[in-house]
């Protein structure tokens, strides 16, 4: 079982490149589809004596992660007629090279910190990989959309990290984390459709009316 | 049941207002008084824990719940008459009420995580309410409201989690990440990994709490929210995010890390005064005026809690006095925009003479100025009095020193552009409404307690404050 979860979290990394590296935002959000349903299957992996926690957890996040919100957010780029993104302001190759960077740094910081139990180092790695990269993108995309993308990374970043701790935190504050994820990524889309309405692009960079 | 009260009322009031689709301010009122007895029931009995200690209440606890509580009501009551004059969403009152849930939920929760999804609800209840207009600006505003505050607040659920890494093995009976047993077993936890969730604890809720330099999104949400919003933000929402660094800070003092945690805290709180202090001198628009007003007094919020001692207790007064004050000056600022338009709140571009246009509100609005710079004999001189002594008293007399000078440069700065706004030729051509008495009810009642904190604090307050503060480490003066 350790080595499906590590090729789990291995998986979970590599779309993380691919959206570093991508120009068309639905495969974009296809990529973090993916990676949402890759983490609900992980605690099934972590935890082979299924529990009632375990199997709901696993249900929710895949339902939520990898099933509704994509769903939600091609709808709403459909609405706003965008495909590709309009020069970000880091190149694709650095954005990759950046997110290299970033599991070497995830991965030296994961050695060193003391992670309790039996977890793999890799697991820690994963995670705050995930949570860098996931940074980097809402730092240097211009698109409102890809924001939300990035967004929902570090979201994933930090749900690999809650699963070191999978026992102890109990089942109705996940289903709450769940939930207040799946309401921000709504509320966020219902904001970038309107944002598309009203200037005819997905572009956050174009929001500066308000400054001092 | 009390504590399940507290959350499910406005909850359950949420969904009431949805499913009747009401758009005036009535059934606000009542579920905000339903509230505020079930608050006031709880000072005379105090509850006793319910679902295995996830929720208590404590003294801070009641202190923010008692605050988000009143302000809610007095709001509750503006919004009787602002819905009189504008016209806004389906879920208008809805969302306001689903804030009040959210918000009861971050005081009683001793379940870190709880407090987490109640932190994050507080975020997500306010942003619809600030793109009612759905024009470019308030987009723009909610967009940065929401991207900073989601970032900031995922930062601090990751924070929540490494908390609860440092609890290590649980040795049985130990309940994770609740604060009771946080505290009582902190000489175990994990020094790394407290002082890592400590650190993101900080950033994330500081984020919501607008702690420069994560305060960027406050300026352009104030000041397009309505004003109403804006009050809950500035009054409540602050009040909730401070309550979330409190409690960190109250497992890591008792961890014995106060020499971990104090320094960022007074950096924070010291660089939130200064880029208030530089941003308020020469501000053309009111409500941003108010945000780096409200940048300003957060500022002094973790600047007490960082210096200790009495700072601690005179961070906790400060609480109450902020939203009271902001409370205040954000529905009377919002009398103005209703009666002489959006306009009112730029000056000297386009507003002034406010005290001609809206008589009442221009006077609160003028007592308010003095209320928020902290002139005697309002509360907050007491507060910012007591923070500047803890920091002489704590052997730091050039932070005493610089938190004055930047207080009174904040002063000239809030006082000029605040007269210019109530003096001076009427901008508008004709009144579009009139204050009504819903719409100054509100602000005269915040006025009255204002100095009320000022003169005299009741004595049950002033207890509660006490057991506050020495709960975080700190001392009643």
């Amino acid at each position: 079982m350790e080595r499906l979860a590590d090729l789990l979290l291995l998986l979970v990394l590599l779309f993380g490149f691919l959206i570093l590296g991508t120009t068309r935002l639905t495969t974009c959000i296809r990529a973090v589809a993916v990676q949402g349903g890759l983490l609900g299957l992980l605690p099934l992996v972590l935890r082979p004596q299924w529990s009632v926690h375990t199997l709901g957890l696993a249900a929710g996040t895949i339902l939520v992660k990898a099933i509704v919100l994509p769903w939600f957010l091609i709808w709403a780029i459909r609405e706003a007629a965008v495909r590709r993104e309009v020069e970000p302001r880091v190149g694709y190759v650095a954005s990759l090279v950046l997110g290299i960077l970033a599991v070497a740094v995830a991965g030296a910081v994961a050695v060193r910190l003391p992670v309790p139990g039996e977890h793999p180092v890799l697991l820690v790695t994963t995670s705050l990989a995930c949570v860098i990269m996931g940074l980097q993108v809402l730092a240097t995309r211009a698109k409102a959309l890809i924001q939300v993308v990035g967004y929902l990374m570090l979201e994933n970043g930090i749900y690999v990290f809650g699963l070191t701790s999978l026992d102890r935190v109990p089942f109705l504050v996940e289903v709450g984390v769940l939930l207040d994820v799946f309401v921000g990524v709504f509320i966020m889309g219902i904001v970038v459709f309107h944002i598309n309405r009203e200037f005819d692009s997905l572009d956050s960079a174009r929001l500066t009316e308000l400054r001092d | 049941m009390l504590l399940l009260a507290l959350f499910l009322v406005p909850a359950l009031g949420a969904a009431g207002a949805f499913a009747r689709g009401t758009r005036h301010g009535g059934w606000l009122v009542w579920v905000a008084a339903i509230h505020l007895i079930l608050v006031a029931t709880a000072w005379w009995s105090p509850p006793a824990a319910v679902l295995d200690g996830w929720l208590a209440l404590d003294p801070l606890g009641l202190v923010v719940l008692s605050v988000v509580s009143l302000l809610f009501f007095v709001v509750a009551t503006y919004a009787v008459g602002y819905l009189r004059c504008e016209r806004t969403g389906r879920g208008f009152a809805s969302w306001l009420l689903a804030f009040l849930a959210t918000a009861s939920l971050v005081a009683v929760s001793h379940h870190l995580a709880l407090l987490w999804v109640g932190m994050e609800g507080t975020t997500l209840a306010l942003a619809p309410l600030i793109f009612q207009r759905r024009d470019r600006r308030s987009l723009e505003a909610v967009w940065k409201y929401l991207v900073l505050s989601s970032v900031g607040i995922a930062l601090a659920l990751l924070g929540t989690f490494f908390l609860s890494t440092a609890q290590g093995e649980l040795s049985p009976g130990v309940r994770p990440l609740v604060l009771e047993d946080l505290v009582a077993h902190a000489a175990l936890l994990h020094p790394v990994w407290l002082k890592a969730a400590f650190v993101f604890l900080l950033v994330g809720y500081g984020t919501k709490l607008g702690l420069a330099p994560m305060h960027t999104w406050k300026p352009d949400t104030y000041g397009e929210a309505p004003a109403l919003v804006g009050g809950l933000m500035a009054g409540g929402l602050t009040s909730c995010a401070f309550l979330g660094i409190a409690r960190v800070t109250e497992v890591a003092v008792a961890a014995g890390l106060g020499q971990f945690v104090q320094p960022p805290l007074v950096i924070f709180g010291l660089l939130s005064l200064t880029v208030a202090a530089a941003f308020v001198v020469g501000q053309t628009d009111v409500k941003r005026l108010l945000a780096y007003s409200s940048v300003e007094h957060v500022g002094l919020l973790v600047l007490g809690l960082g210096l200790g001692g009495v700072g601690v207790y005179g961070s906790v007064l400060h609480l109450v006095n902020n939203a009271v004050v902001k409370g205040l000056l954000f529905l009377a600022v919002g009398n103005a925009v209703l009666v002489v338009g959006p306009a009112a709140t730029a000056f000297p571009s386009s507003g002034g003479g406010v005290l001609r246009a809206v008589p009442v509100s221009g006077i609160l609005l003028l007592l308010g100025l003095f209320a928020v710079t902290g002139s005697p004999p309002f509360g907050m001189f007491l507060s910012e009095f007591t923070i500047v002594r803890a920091a002489w008293a704590g052997g730091h007399p050039w932070i005493a020193g610089a938190v004055l000078a930047l207080l009174a440069v904040i002063f000239i700065g809030v006082g000029a552009m605040m007269l210019g706004m109530l003096y001076g030729p009427v901008a508008s051509s004709g009144p579009r409404a009139r204050e009504s008495a819903w719409l100054v009810a509100g602000p005269a009642a915040l006025v009255v307690a204002a100095l009320a904190l000022g003169i005299a604090i009741p004595g049950p307050l002033q207890q509660l404050l006490a057991r506050a503060a020495t709960a975080l480490g700190g001392s009643a003066p």
